[in-house]
């Protein structure tokens, strides 16, 4: 894997190759020493335009345990404001010898164009783009399904099984709920929840579902309770902005109440849910406005252990783009002697 | 110094000799080739090219005064000339904006002293493009650059108030208003069109809607004031319905097409390449088709380039960072030859048609798109439809790089283009007096 721009990017055999070696990694990070030397010597650059300290965390943290150098660059504004093109930054950053350019930035589109512009020859792993693509953030939802739910919707137990190493999310049925047109985490989602055999139901208000989902490869619904009485496997609930209220943000919505009322996940909506259903959100979370405190501390959530299992997915990600390791059709069957060395 | 033009087949029809001398055309068939061997007689074989009038686009920005980095007059115009115009009507947003007379006549003597092509000023509606207040349009009319088409291009004039009013105070000098049809709160941040393609890639839709409710509102108006009113670059298959509609009731209403909404789709935005953002934007194959069936059954009146140069700064970054626009005036001619001519949708008198007689009477030029006749200015274009070419941007004589077309093999290139009577182009390439004569 030479860049990661987009979950579209990944055909089934490479995204459960990802996520067995999220696997691995995961399983390193319950060992009292936590840091692996696979990418010792490599330099990997942070480079955010958009204030996200929890992604930046994780990947910084996934680089440190993986024992490469990581340089924080935090560019705040667009190019334009700034004064500085992205192309400047980016080169400049290569001229300091970075191997990966990790990249956040308000505009949709800049890692493609970091990726194939020719203005660096660095790998390029998208952090979030605009509201397009954000492909770790969905390795990391996968991942965390996967972990909880089995083919056909049997919770998993404990973490004695197998956590699902070599499978994807044949048959399970995904329920992604809130603001679709303004998220790229729903976008990446969509394709890499349906490229691992998942059923993907997008839920919002009217105003937030984007012209040309009908080309989705997911259903669409208006009513949160319709799709919940048909007992979604997992129930994914996305940040909504309170800036999207006011005619200045565009007028979404009418008020955070009724938001909250008709899309809201709260304790009357998820004591309706199957017992093995997960909740899980992307964070931060606002709550009580698209889940209510009692959704986001029940049992069944999930929210915090997705933070655990980003770090995971990102080594998993950095690994495989940074060692050179071959993917998809061309890789070792999952579980593979080089990726346990990888992981050792 | 008279030219001879040798079997040239005028608007495609039967070989014939024309002869321009003094600025016209002065004879035509054997009276013409009588003139062979004559003292200051050039004579140029045209076997195989078609003549048409010069070419005369209604709607180019030649940057200049302000972004002489994109664009000059002089760079602007020579490009024209080599497309094979003879003939630019010259957008207002320049800075400062073109809407006073004094900056109309400058860009005017600028296109007078470059000499490449007559460069016809298109006065701003509103004074600095902000549509609140009537720029004096009279004084631009009346100026020595002789305005007759006005347009807030690049902004829409959206407030209906002063819409009707510039349409009707238009109407004491023959004035047309061209309007950018584009509702400004519908399309607020918007970057590409809206559709299946924004969805995906994550950029914010300009839907078809904000284009087609400024046309109905403005044919409505157009109606009810009786003036004229000329609609720019038409690119969804509703505006072309509604145009078709607003003609069928008799409403004075003419409308443009670019080259690249006749050729180009928003499945382009999928590369993130910003030479494919412009506005407004590139719409679906379904619309393309529109706009074709439009062009072929008179719907829509002519092509225009739009051609819309940038610096490679504003171009060579992220898609949100960059300028809407696109150059157009070396590629037009071959684009409308491809997609009109060469499929049998149209003739190359109709191309003429599109190309030169009706945008020169939308502008109310005198002097050119006029018939290829004894006695008419000799503005002739001649080309060769059987050559191909392919699109190097860095070798099309514009100042800026942004073809959308860069890589494409294109049928037809221009061979010569004579502006009353002296050649701006021959052989292809520039002429070097042009400059020179004013």
């Amino acid at each position: 894997m030479r860049h990661l721009l987009s979950a579209a990017d990944l055909d089934r055999p490479t995204a459960i190759q990802v996520l067995d070696t999220a696997a691995q990694m995961a399983a390193t990070q319950a060992r009292e020493i936590k840091k692996l030397p696979t990418l010792r010597g490599k330099t990997v650059v942070n480079l955010f335009f958009e204030d996200s300290t929890r992604t930046r965390i994780s990947f910084e943290t996934a680089a440190k345990r993986l024992s490469a150098d990581v340089i924080n660059f935090a560019a705040k504004g667009s190019s334009v404001s700034k004064g500085e093109s992205l192309k400047d930054t980016a080169q400049t950053l290569q001229a300091m010898g970075a191997d990966a350019v990790v990249i956040r930035h308000p505009a949709s589109g800049a890692p493609h164009s970091l990726a194939h512009c020719g203005w660096v020859d660095t790998s390029v792993i998208n952090a979030g783009d605009g509201t397009h693509q954000h492909p770790t953030q969905a390795l990391l939802d996968a991942f965390t399904i996967r972990r909880h739910l089995s083919p056909g919707g049997v919770r998993r137990v404990g973490a004695d099984g197998d956590q699902g190493v070599g499978g994807g999310l044949d048959g399970l049925r995904v329920a992604i709920v809130g603001d679709i047109l303004h998220s790229r985490v729903v976008r990446s989602n969509v394709q890499l929840l349906t490229t691992l055999g998942a059923e993907v139901t997008l839920v919002g208000p009217p105003t937030l579902v984007p012209i040309g989902v009908e080309a989705w490869p997911c259903q669409t619904s208006y009513d949160l309770d319709g799709v919940l009485a048909t007992g979604p496997d997992a129930v994914m609930m996305l940040r909504v902005q309170r800036e999207r209220m006011g005619a200045g943000g565009g007028g979404f919505f009418p008020s955070p109440a009724e938001y909250m009322h008709l899309y809201g996940l709260d304790a009357r909506r998820i004591a309706r849910l199957p017992e093995h259903s997960i909740v899980m959100h992307p964070g931060p979370m606002n709550r009580g406005l698209e889940i209510s405190a009692d959704a986001a501390d029940s049992p069944r959530s999930v929210i915090v252990e997705q933070v655990a299992n980003g770090v995971a997915v990102r080594m998993a990600v950095l690994y495989l783009v940074l060692a050179g390791v071959p993917t998809g059709d061309a890789a070792p069957a999952a579980g593979s002697a080089d990726a346990k060395g990888a992981a050792r | 110094m008279s030219y001879l033009l040798r079997a040239v087949s005028p608007l495609g029809g039967a070989p014939t000799d024309l002869l321009l001398a003094k600025g016209v055309i002065a004879a035509v068939g054997a009276e013409a080739t009588a003139a062979a061997g004559e003292r200051g007689v050039t004579v140029v074989d045209g076997s195989g090219l078609v003549a048409l009038p010069g070419l005369v686009d209604l709607h180019t920005h030649l940057r200049e005064p302000g972004r002489e980095d994109a664009e000059t007059i002089e760079s602007g115009t020579r490009a024209a000339a080599l497309g094979g115009f003879t003939a630019v009507h010259a957008m207002a947003n320049t800075t400062p904006v073109a809407d006073t007379a004094g900056v109309v006549e400058q860009v005017w003597r600028l296109g007078r002293a470059a000499g490449w092509a007559d460069v016809f000023p298109v006065g701003a509606v509103s004074v600095g493009l902000a549509g609140e207040q009537l720029a004096e349009l009279g004084a631009m009319a009346s100026s020595a650059a002789r305005v007759r088409v006005f347009s807030d291009d690049g902004r829409c004039v959206h407030d209906p108030v002063l819409m009707r009013r510039a349409l009707e105070y238009v109407k004491a000098f023959d004035g047309v208003v061209a309007q950018h049809a584009q509702e400004p709160r519908l399309t607020a941040g918007a970057q590409m069109h809206e559709g299946i393609v924004s969805a995906e890639v994550g950029l914010q839709g300009w839907p078809a809607v904000a284009e087609e409710a400024i046309i109905a509102r403005d044919v409505l108006l157009v109606a009810h004031v009786r003036s004229r009113l000329h609609v720019q670059h038409v690119s969804t298959a509703g505006a072309v319905e509604i145009i078709r509609w607003a003609k069928s009731r008799g409403i004075n209403v003419t409308a443009e097409a670019t080259p690249h909404h006749l050729l180009l789709t928003d499945e382009l935005a999928r590369t993130y390449d910003p030479v494919y953002k412009v506005n407004p934007p590139l719409r679906t194959q379904e619309d393309v088709d529109a706009v074709r069936d439009g062009l072929a059954d008179g719907t829509i009146d002519i092509v225009a380039t739009d051609h819309a140069p940038h610096p490679r700064e504003d171009k060579d970054c992220e898609w949100a960072a960059a300028a809407f626009g696109m150059t157009g005036l070396e590629t037009a001619l071959s684009i409308v030859q491809q997609v009109m001519v060469d499929t049998g949708r149209m003739t190359w008198a109709d191309l003429a048609r599109v190309m030169s007689v009706t945008p020169a009477r939308i502008g109310r030029l005198e002097q050119h798109g006029r018939p290829l006749a004894v006695g008419e200015p000799a503005n002739v274009t001649l080309v060769d439809g059987a050559a191909r070419w392919t699109v190097d941007p860095d070798r099309l004589a514009t100042g800026s790089r942004n073809t959308p077309f860069g890589g494409r093999e294109l049928p037809g290139r221009v061979v010569a283009t004579f502006l009353r009577g002296k050649p701006t182009v021959l052989d292809g390439a520039p002429a070097r007096e042009a400059g020179m004569h004013a």
